[in-house]
């Protein structure tokens, strides 16, 4: 299939990007990232600069790739990550746009290279429970409810890849931090933290410049890994709870 | 010279504990005066890195990621296996240990596969409190599953997501050291030298891959858990990114390289669909629990299915030759990896492979479909439940069980495998070998540890399934936290190191040379036409089968590939900035001298074991032939730059268990 590819340009974080338009031969059974990669390679053998994107483990789990494609952060596949969506979803003379997650907490770095550490940051504010190595009791001290691990499970299930801050208009990262407080806080194990958790986690969203909830949907509707709204709604009960705490 | 692995004396079952109470320990107070550097964020970096900072040393952690929740280890599917017996069926620490040790063909150390056996249920206990959300039973407690060569169900498991939990529990445990200020961390910054004074390890050399600054970071000490050197085959199940540069750079700094030959490929990956292919996909082995391997008994049925005439649904029931069940009835599909992919190859080779390449077996779950869907409609209350709810049941059973890899393969090949047979074809994607380390996890550098799969230590010729996140982990939570304070304890007179030291420049300034030569070769063909011919030589010579003709074959052609790379490669942009290619170049220079060391190595290792077959050593079965009396030896590697490689031997002694020729028969 013959594609006709507009991608965005951006020497570095400080420089002004634009569209540029490439022409590539691809296949059905490649996936997308390959086909990138066929690009990249037809780029250098021009001796021209590839195009900048990042990838690492190419089974939708590193949570490292991440591009907006046609419009929708990682493309128009519900469910999944930019590394498995393949061509075969595409038509032969597809146009496809490529652009950088746009955030104003995730700037651009190069291409379609964005800094997502303020991610990181929201997770060393509190995105842990307090145990250290060899204080763990047996682990079938404390049965679980197979429903509430399995709760907790769909939430932690996030990869970290940014794509409901992308998705947001409000460029929010509220799924990302619901989705670990949601985690640990539905654990016998993390409720412990979760007054502490959820204030200094959502302190620090705020301070790393994500915006605000507008209860939109597309974070959910983006997201490769079907986190739920719902997280987002049980983070604000948590929130309130902690805030509205008597002795607090 | 012969190596000395420092087990120290004493029974088996009391070597960790008794050693662990009399070893050298470094107090609080000096704790906090030393510094450790801790290379690579997976699930043997993070868990150290963590550790070391709660017990009060100064961590400097290092990832060429944006972020250290990438690493490959969260990757690993399957799971992690303990000792807990907690299914009553008879396992034990003792079980585990020999269950690894043959596992592994009996190349590995005793008493270290039994303390990882020993401190496997504390991962448990240790990843359970941090919040890892095991798959659960009605009654809340953990459930557990069956892997490749065992008959005990011990591996614990976290959906088709074992690893990404894993490793998301050791990153929580590093964030909180990060916000404490005990940990600081480094992401985007490649280790490309390792710098020794007075032949210690005490610094790394990185390059910062947004500006390609290259830094100096000094320490008291250097732990690398850097991964494995799987892509050395170009195409394997590693991530993109994983490479053999930071252990490799050690080596040429003197630490020696462990069975470079031993290369676990797994059995069930899907299979190569074009040249454009960047990497094979691992579909995990748990999926053996249930699906049945398989392929046409006759030759011209397996044609037909090639050449689409035929379906596999076509082939009657007494037509599918299920290899495994046959030639293993002891352990059916769940024998080991290694003979679950010398076996797919040997259906391949006789012509009965199912796709257009004619590389590919089938992995099948109608039956267990079938089976669960008959128990699922019993307990729902049905009867005589017809065909079509037989079949809706199973279905959903085996959703619930491996849904996420069902989803998976088919997004990849557009295949349903509820419907049809899974293709799964053998692909690089373990390394056992690794940098030498003694039982400290020490390598022959002192103060140079090495953790994870980086190290060669653990699993012999060949590892069992679950047990890469098993060794991860209990090296960096419970071994080296303890071990590395044998060589600390001495060093606590020690000042911190000034990188203005000559030794740091000097590293520095030959990082340099490296990659301005790389860049100024100024040919015409790209990074990874190179490492692709690299593949092929490794796949082809060093793979599932190798031989002495075909190895002697492989040392020349890669010899030749590296030549042509330093004569013709083309890297476009500059060395100061995020380069992609230049990237892969520094790796893929790495991976041209590994290759050829690991060619040698298979060549030397006249016998076969576990991964490392050698067909002039088979029994008349086809079976591995292993030759205890000449080859019970680690070979630890000196590379030498003119290609008279020196190898240390370190013999293996097993006082515990006997060595016996492993069958799974």
């Amino acid at each position: 299939m013959k594609l006709k590819l507009k991608i965005w340009r951006q020497k570095s974080k400080t420089s002004k990007g634009k569209f540029e338009i490439y022409h590539v031969d691809a296949n059905e059974h490649m996936s997308f990232l390959e086909m990138l990669d066929v690009l990249n390679e037809q780029l250098v053998a021009e001796k021209k600069e590839p195009v900048a994107f990042e990838h690492d483990c190419r089974e939708g789990i590193c949570g490292t790739c991440g591009m907006v494609i046609n419009g929708r952060p990682h493309g128009l596949l519900q469910g999944t990550t930019t590394c498995q969506l393949h061509m075969r979803f595409f038509k032969d003379g597809d146009t496809i746009v490529i652009e950088p997650y746009k955030a104003k907490a995730f700037p651009v770095i190069k291409d379609l290279v964005v800094d997502r550490s303020p991610l990181d940051k929201i997770i060393q504010a509190g995105g842990f429970i307090s145990i250290n190595t060899g204080q763990a009791q047996d682990a079938n001290n404390t049965p679980i409810e197979k429903d509430i691990s399995s709760k907790a499970f769909d939430a932690a299930a996030c990869i970290g890849c940014g794509a409901c801050v992308a998705a947001c208009p409000n460029g929010a990262a509220m799924l990302f931090t619901s989705a670990k407080i949601s985690h640990l806080g539905l654990l016998p194990q993390g409720s412990v933290e979760t007054d502490r958790r959820v204030m200094r986690m959502v302190v620090q969203m705020d301070k790393e410049g994500f915006g605000s909830c507008s209860n939109i949907g597309a974070c959910e509707v983006e997201c490769p890994k079907e986190i739920k709204l719902t997280n987002i709604a049980r983070m604000n009960r948590y929130y309130y709870k902690s805030a509205f705490a008597s002795d607090n | 010279m012969e190596l000395k692995g420092n087990v120290p004396q004493g029974q088996l079952k009391e070597k960790w504990i008794e050693y662990r109470s009399k070893m050298n320990l470094v107090a609080p107070n000096n704790k906090r005066n030393i510094e450790i550097i801790v290379v690579g964020t997976g699930l043997a970096g993070a868990s150290a890195a963590s550790t070391l900072a709660e017990l009060g040393y100064q961590v400097k952690a290092f990832t060429y990621h944006d972020s250290p929740r990438r690493a490959h280890s969260i990757a690993a599917q399957g799971g992690i296996n303990a000792a807990k017996n907690y299914a009553n069926d008879g396992d034990s620490i003792w079980r585990l240990f020999y269950d690894t040790i043959k596992g592994g063909d009996y190349r590995s150390r005793e008493a270290n596969v039994y303390r990882l056996a020993e401190v496997s249920n504390n991962i448990i206990d240790q990843a359970t409190a941090q919040g890892v959300p095991f798959a659960r039973d009605y009654g809340g407690l953990l459930d557990n599953r069956s892997f490749g060569g065992v008959q005990v169900s011990r591996t614990f498991y976290a959906r088709g997501q074992t690893g990404q939990q894993l490793l998301l529990g050791a990153y929580s445990s590093l964030s909180r050291q990060v916000a404490k200020g005990q940990v600081q961390m480094f992401t985007r910054q490649e280790m490309l030298d390792l710098v020794l004074i007075d032949g210690k390890a005490r610094g790394i050399i990185t390059r910062d891959l947004l500006t390609g600054e290259l830094k100096r970071h000094a320490a008291h000490a250097v732990v690398l858990a850097t991964g494995g050197y799987g892509n050395t085959y170009f195409l394997s199940t590693n991530a993109m990114f994983s490479n053999a540069t930071a252990a490799w750079r050690a080596a040429k700094r003197g630490a020696f390289f462990a069975n470079p030959c031993f290369v676990q490929i797994h059995p069930t990956c899907i299979p190569q669909s074009g040249d454009y292919q960047s990497k094979l996909t691992l579909m995990s082995e748990s999926l053996r629990n249930d699906g049945r391997v398989w392929v046409p008994r006759h030759k011209e049925d397996a044609q037909a299915i090639r050449e689409g005439r035929k379906t596999p649904q076509d082939i009657a029931e007494a037509d599918r030759y299920y290899y495994l069940e046959e030639r293993y009835p002891a352990f059916g599909n769940l024998v080991p990896r290694d003979v679950a992919s010398r076996a797919a190859k040997v259906a391949c080779d006789q012509g009965l492979g199912v796709n257009q390449t004619g590389k590919a077996v089938y992995l099948d779950f109608e039956s267990a479909i079938y089976r669960y869907g008959k128990s699922k409609a019993h307990v729902e209350g049905y009867e005589n439940p017809d065909k079509a709810t037989i079949i809706k049941f199973g279905e959903e059973v085996i959703a619930e069980k491996y849904g996420n890899l069902f989803e998976m393969y088919e997004k990849i090949t557009g295949d349903d495998p509820y419907k049809t047979p899974m293709k799964i074809y053998p692909a690089v994607h373990y390394t056992m070998g690794g940098l030498w380390v003694d039982y400290n996890l020490q390598s022959n550098i002192p103060g140079l540890f090495v953790a994870g799969e980086a190290n060669f230590s653990d699993h012999g010729a060949n590892r069992l399934g679950a047990s890469a996140l098993m060794q991860g982990l209990a090296d960096g939570y419970f071994v080296l936290p303890y071990t590395i304070g044998t060589f600390l304890a001495d060093e606590i007179r020690t000042p911190k190191f000034d990188v203005s030291l000559p030794e740091f420049a000097r590293a520095e300034r030959e990082t340099k040379e490296r990659i301005e030569k790389l860049m100024n070769i100024g040919g015409n063909q790209t990074v990874d036409s190179f490492h692709k011919r690299l593949g092929k030589v490794m796949w082809e010579y060093v793979g599932v089968a190798r031989n002495a003709e075909n190895l002697k074959k492989a040392i020349e052609e890669i010899k030749e590939i590296r030549k042509d790379f330093y004569e013709d490669l083309y890297i476009p942009g500059s060395a100061d900035g995020i380069n992609p290619e230049l990237e892969k170049a520094t790796k893929v220079a790495d991976f041209l001298e590994l290759g050829e060391l690991m060619a040698y190595d298979a060549l030397n290792r006249n016998e076969s074991c576990g991964g490392h077959f050698r067909e002039e050593y088979q029994t008349e079965e086809g079976e591995a032939l292993r030759d205890d009396k000449n080859f019970a030896y680690v070979a630890a590697w000196e590379w030498e730059d003119n290609g008279n490689h020196v190898m240390h031997k370190e013999p293996l002694k097993f006082e515990f268990v006997e060595l016996k020729t492993r069958s799974y028969k």
